[in-house]
């Protein structure tokens, strides 16, 4: 059971430089806790001190922002790819 | 849909017939749709990356009036991407020659200069007099400032963002659609995300994403087309891919949902928690000055020098130190002495505050922050080394 996870490039330095990441997890929540175990550096930047998803990233299961589905809770399948976007101000 | 200014001559003179043929000879264009275009206003805030496209492909679609919000000058770094400034513009402002640029391309666009830095008490009077605004800031702050500016004057915001090799378009703040709050309710604390200065942008890509931009709102001043309200474009132009995520309206925005709380603009320098200058002293460390670390090593003081910038940096130019790169710092602080004092630097003093913050907590001691980094030595003692 394998879900791809994509990885912006802002978070790459804390994947070993790596695009994407896959894992195994039924749900959206149980792939973001595998990644961040089998990547620890990236938790802080991914989830708050209470284990909240931070605000200024966003989770798609897909294309749908999951906070519009079953947050953490969104089932996932093995086709399926969580997409990580987080917030970005460049324009310089 | 843009509303249209009614204050310019319904007409096209012969010239500007001839100029826009290749416009007019489509229907989905047409005398019509290039009236639209010449009455409408938009308001590009940012001559730089996203803003140099923007404005250039604006100016040469005939876009009526275009005005132009800058305080900044021309620096030689800009010139790799801001493509509506030449080398001969160097230390020129940017308005000046942005608007000179634009004039040559089309000397039937007005361009309205405005020489400030965008803020709370500006932003709203100013947006009230254009019909679209464009986003080419480079910061959190003022991004969240033009949203909401937005919202609150009910223009449309033709939203795009970079970082590195990846780009980031919408249109926010139409009626029925999300505005950047309703995606990101909350800015990243500050020195997260690193800005073009520190974490690079390859060059072509604001002129990708600007023109996107363009597109975008000359989409929606035609009214033709799809535009990406309620649609996130996520760009990776190392790969080559474009993908699109769907968005929402939030009818809890604070902005723009069912109950709205936000009726005026607000701090938003408070907002995204940054303090004045957004500091590389985020250390409570005492900084070493560049003329400071010449003299002790000139006197042979035993001071450990630690570079935290990554390989490539090293290559550009460096002071000899340890090369450890930032985000390596965790698994090899094994390989430093925390016996010995230590000086970290990095290319201007951000990265290195976060390494000295970082060794503090592991016990390190004896160990301080170069402020203003290689650049600083570049800039003070050492000229032969190269500026970054």
């Amino acid at each position: 059971m394998s879900i791809k996870i994509l990885i912006p490039t802002p978070l790459r330095p804390f994947t070993g430089k790596q695009p994407t990441v896959e894992v195994a997890g039924q749900t959206v929540g149980e792939a973001l806790s595998n990644l961040v175990t089998q990547h620890p550096d990236l938790r802080r930047h991914l989830f708050a001190e209470d284990g909240k998803l931070r605000s200024f990233v966003n989770v798609y299961l897909n294309d749908d922002d999951v906070r519009y589905l079953a947050k953490e809770a969104t089932p996932a399948k093995d086709t399926d790819t969580i997409t990580i976007v987080p917030s970005v101000a460049g324009g310089a | 849909m843009a509303s249209l200014s009614e204050n310019r001559p319904a007409t096209l003179s012969n010239d500007e017939i001839l100029r826009y043929s290749r416009h007019l000879i489509m229907p989905e264009v047409g005398m019509d749709g290039q009236l639209k275009l010449k009455q409408a206003k938009v308001l590009c805030v940012g001559a730089g990356g996203l803003g140099s496209p923007l404005a250039l492909y604006l100016a040469a679609a005939g876009v009526g009036t275009l005005g132009i919000v800058d305080f900044d000058v021309v620096d030689y770094t800009n010139l790799q991407r801001q493509i509506i400034h030449g080398t001969a513009d160097v230390g020129r402002k940017k308005l000046d020659s942005a608007a000179d640029t634009l004039n040559e391309i089309n000397p039937n666009v007005e361009v309205r200069k405005f020489d400030t830095r965008l803020n709370s008490a500006n932003a709203l009077e100013l947006f009230r007099e254009f019909d679209i605004i464009a986003d080419g800031t480079d910061n959190f702050p003022t991004r969240y400032l033009v949203n909401d500016a937005c919202v609150l004057t009910g223009k449309p915001n033709v939203y795009g963002s970079i970082f590195r090799f990846e780009g980031q378009a919408s249109v926010f703040a139409t009626k029925d659609g999300p505005c950047y709050r309703c995606l990101y309710p909350e800015p990243p604390p500050p020195g997260l995300v690193p800005s073009c200065a520190e974490g690079g942008v390859l060059g072509i890509l604001p002129g990708l994403v600007g023109v996107i931009q363009a597109t975008e709102t000359i989409k929606l001043i035609l009214g033709s087309g799809e535009p990406l309200i309620g649609r996130l474009l996520l760009i990776d132009a190392l790969a080559m891919r474009f993908r699109e995520l769907k968005l929402r309206k939030s009818q809890d925005c604070p902005v723009c949902g069912t109950h709205p709380t936000v009726s005026e603009l607000i701090d938003y320098n408070q907002f995204c928690g940054i303090r004045g200058e957004e500091a590389a002293a985020l250390s409570t460390v005492r900084d070493m000055t560049v003329e400071e670390l010449k003299q002790r090593l000139d006197r042979g003081d035993d001071l450990y020098v630690l570079d935290v910038r990554e390989p490539h940096e090293y290559q550009i130019c460096n002071l000899g130190g340890q090369l450890i790169p930032l985000n390596d710092l965790p698994k090899r602080v094994s390989e430093l002495d925390s016996t010995r004092e230590i000086v970290v630097h990095c290319k201007m003093g951000g990265r290195s505050a976060k390494a000295v913050d970082f060794l503090k907590q592991s016990g390190f001691t004896r160990v301080h922050n170069l402020a203003g980094g290689i650049t600083a030595w570049a800039e003070r003692i050492d000229p032969k080394v190269p500026k970054y």
